[in-house]
């Protein structure tokens, strides 16, 4: 067996995401080789032969994959991918996009967001919104598979020493072009791979009370996230949305504040290792999955944890 | 300009299914049955477009069993003008709805193809990408931002750090996030009409598309229950439970 893992970057740095697709590969078992598509991204192609139990790295450099446009990248996936018996992923929305175009390109059933491995052709994966785990078994010869992130450890960054082979021809479908990109900067720490993750709901109020968990975050180096009920309300942007809609995350500890727990919202952080919840509503269901339950009112812990901090 | 909208019969997003007994599937059994959240905002935003003058006819698709009527008459109550179910008892996979509405897009020829970026009972998120590559045309999946101009689309996706806006060549399939707009509830006067709008059914036989499953669930089962904790009495205490028990901060 020989797995193809599709890199997750930004031309510059090989995002931490995709060492959870080296996992998973690893509890497969093959040969596995890393995907590298993008432009000016040499960099990015040293850093993914550095990372333990790669044997090649694959470096397609063209402009066609600067912002990994799904039709020109799913046709370089599906060109490549053909010769392996696995193709995986790890659920980032480049991930979402690319690999389905990619697997109807070979004509195979993907599998979205895979939690374990049984076998070479068997995972588990939520549906439901994480209520339900199902087991389901692949036929298709080669298996496109999304990796949930949260469900595999991060392997090694280095220890390899792969060999780096450039991949000649470009697939350019000319269905779609970049224009612009609106990428909020922050100093704190990506949600999805924050070891602390502190967030609000429709209790917070307003957009203008989220400055109440800044403190809160900046001394715990926690990343700030929300429940959907606060992006619908507009109080923050959706990329802050943790939730099965929204980002699925699992740190070591995550402090729901002003979140009731809907299904959906826990479905994206029950996996976290230590919850904390804060809620003035005794009987909000956060409380069923919370280590800590805090019943107060936010607006008056919040200040008192920033200081006990 | 016409606009197909796909849209899917799911459970309501209210419901918190259990799998049955014998693990076999899930228990489906008198649980109420809605539109899928992604789809409404897709047809939203097909009425939307035909509101402005964009679009000239809607034409709502589903595939799945006979009951999908009832989501093919909600998404006529809110504006579509016509509706198409592939009808069939078997639980398609996504590869398979994608083509079958292949099929159904080369009779009909759309210029734009709406759809909900994912389904809330699959959780799958593959059906549009996968339309999109049998079609060889453009996706801007994840929308939260539609302007078409002329034979070009504008479209602003929901990415991981923000946000993203590209610009495609119609014809082309957009698949709807939570912010593209907020769906407007069908009056009863619409609901009416609706009854009388046509609706025609075909069969994946018919359009020629084997459905073979290629993927098989062998069982569900209910995730690792979370165990409730404790409540703590105020912050002090909570600062100490994290530092001294849990270990997670210093």
């Amino acid at each position: 067996m020989s797995i193809l893992i599709v890199a997750e970057h930004d031309n510059s740095t090989l995002n931490v995401a995709t060492l959870n697709s080296v996992t998973a590969a690893g509890v497969i078992g093959g040969d596995v080789h890393i995907l590298v598509a993008g432009h000016g991204c040499s960099a990015v192609a040293d850093q993914a032969a550095q990372v333990m139990g790669v044997a090649k790295v694959l470096l397609a450099d063209s402009a066609a994959y600067a912002h990994a446009l799904a039709e020109n990248v799913a046709l370089l996936v599906a060109n490549l991918g053909a010769g392996y018996s696995h193709i995986l992923a790890t659920s980032t929305s480049n991930a979402k996009n690319i690999m389905p175009r990619a697997a109807a390109l070979l004509d195979v059933q993907a599998i979205s967001d895979i939690s374990a491995v049984v076998d070479a052709d068997t995972f588990k994966r939520p549906i439901y919104a994480g209520n339900v785990i199902a087991t389901v078994k692949s036929s298709d010869a080669i298996k496109v598979i999304v990796v949930r992130g949260t469900a595999f450890d991060a392997c090694p960054a280095e220890g390899g020493a792969a060999a780096i082979e450039a991949v000649t021809g470009e697939h350019d479908a000319g269905k779609s072009s970049f224009v612009s990109e609106a990428v909020a900067k922050s100093d704190r720490p990506e949600l999805t791979a924050a070891e602390v993750v502190i967030s609000g709901g429709r209790g917070m109020g307003n957009g203008e009370n989220f400055a109440l968990l800044d403190g809160i975050a900046d001394k715990l180096g926690a990343a700030i996230g929300a429940s959907r009920a606060a992006v619908d309300a507009g109080f923050v942007p959706n990329d802050m949305q943790v939730g099965q809609t929204g980002k699925i995350v699992a740190p070591d500890l995550y402090v729901a504040v002003g979140i009731s727990g809907a299904i959906q919202h826990l479905a994206g952080m029950k996996d976290s290792k230590v919850i904390v919840a804060i809620n003035k509503d005794e009987d909000a269901p956060i409380f069923s999955v919370a280590d800590y339950g805090l019943v107060a009112d936010l607006f008056d812990a919040l200040p008192e944890f920033e200081a006990a901090l | 300009m016409k606009v197909l909208v796909a849209v899917k019969r799911v459970v309501d997003y209210n419901v918190k299914v259990r799998p049955k007994a014998d693990g076999s599937g899930v228990d489906l059994a008198n649980v109420k049955m809605s539109i899928n959240p992604f789809c409404e905002i897709a047809v939203e935003e097909a009425v939307r477009l035909k509101e402005k003058g964009v679009a000239t006819e809607i034409v709502a698709v589903t595939v799945g069993a006979q009951q999908s009527q009832e989501q093919l008459r909600t998404a006529l109550a809110l504006g579509a003008d016509r509706a198409i179910l592939v009808s069939t008892d078997e639980t398609l996979e996504p590869l398979s709805i994608a083509k079958c509405l292949k099929a159904i897009c080369d009779a009909e020829s759309p210029d734009i193809i709406l759809m909900g970026k994912q389904a809330i009972d699959g959780d799958n998120n593959q059906t549009g990408q996968m339309l999109a590559a049998l079609m060889g045309i453009g996706q801007a999946t994840f929308a939260s931002e539609l302007v078409i101009d002329g034979a070009n689309a504008s479209v602003t996706r929901e990415v991981d750090g923000g946000l993203q806006t590209l610009t495609l060549s119609l014809p082309l399939i957009v698949t709807a996030d939570l912010r593209l707009n907020e769906p407007r509830y069908a009056s009863l006067p619409n609901i009416m009409k609706a009854k009388k709008k046509p609706l025609d059914n075909t069969t994946p036989a018919d359009l020629g598309v084997d459905v073979t499953p290629r993927v098989t669930q062998l069982s569900v089962e209910l995730p690792a229950e979370r165990q409730a904790g404790i409540k703590v009495d105020d912050v002090a205490q909570l600062v100490d439970k994290l530092k001294n028990e849990a270990k997670v901060i210093s």
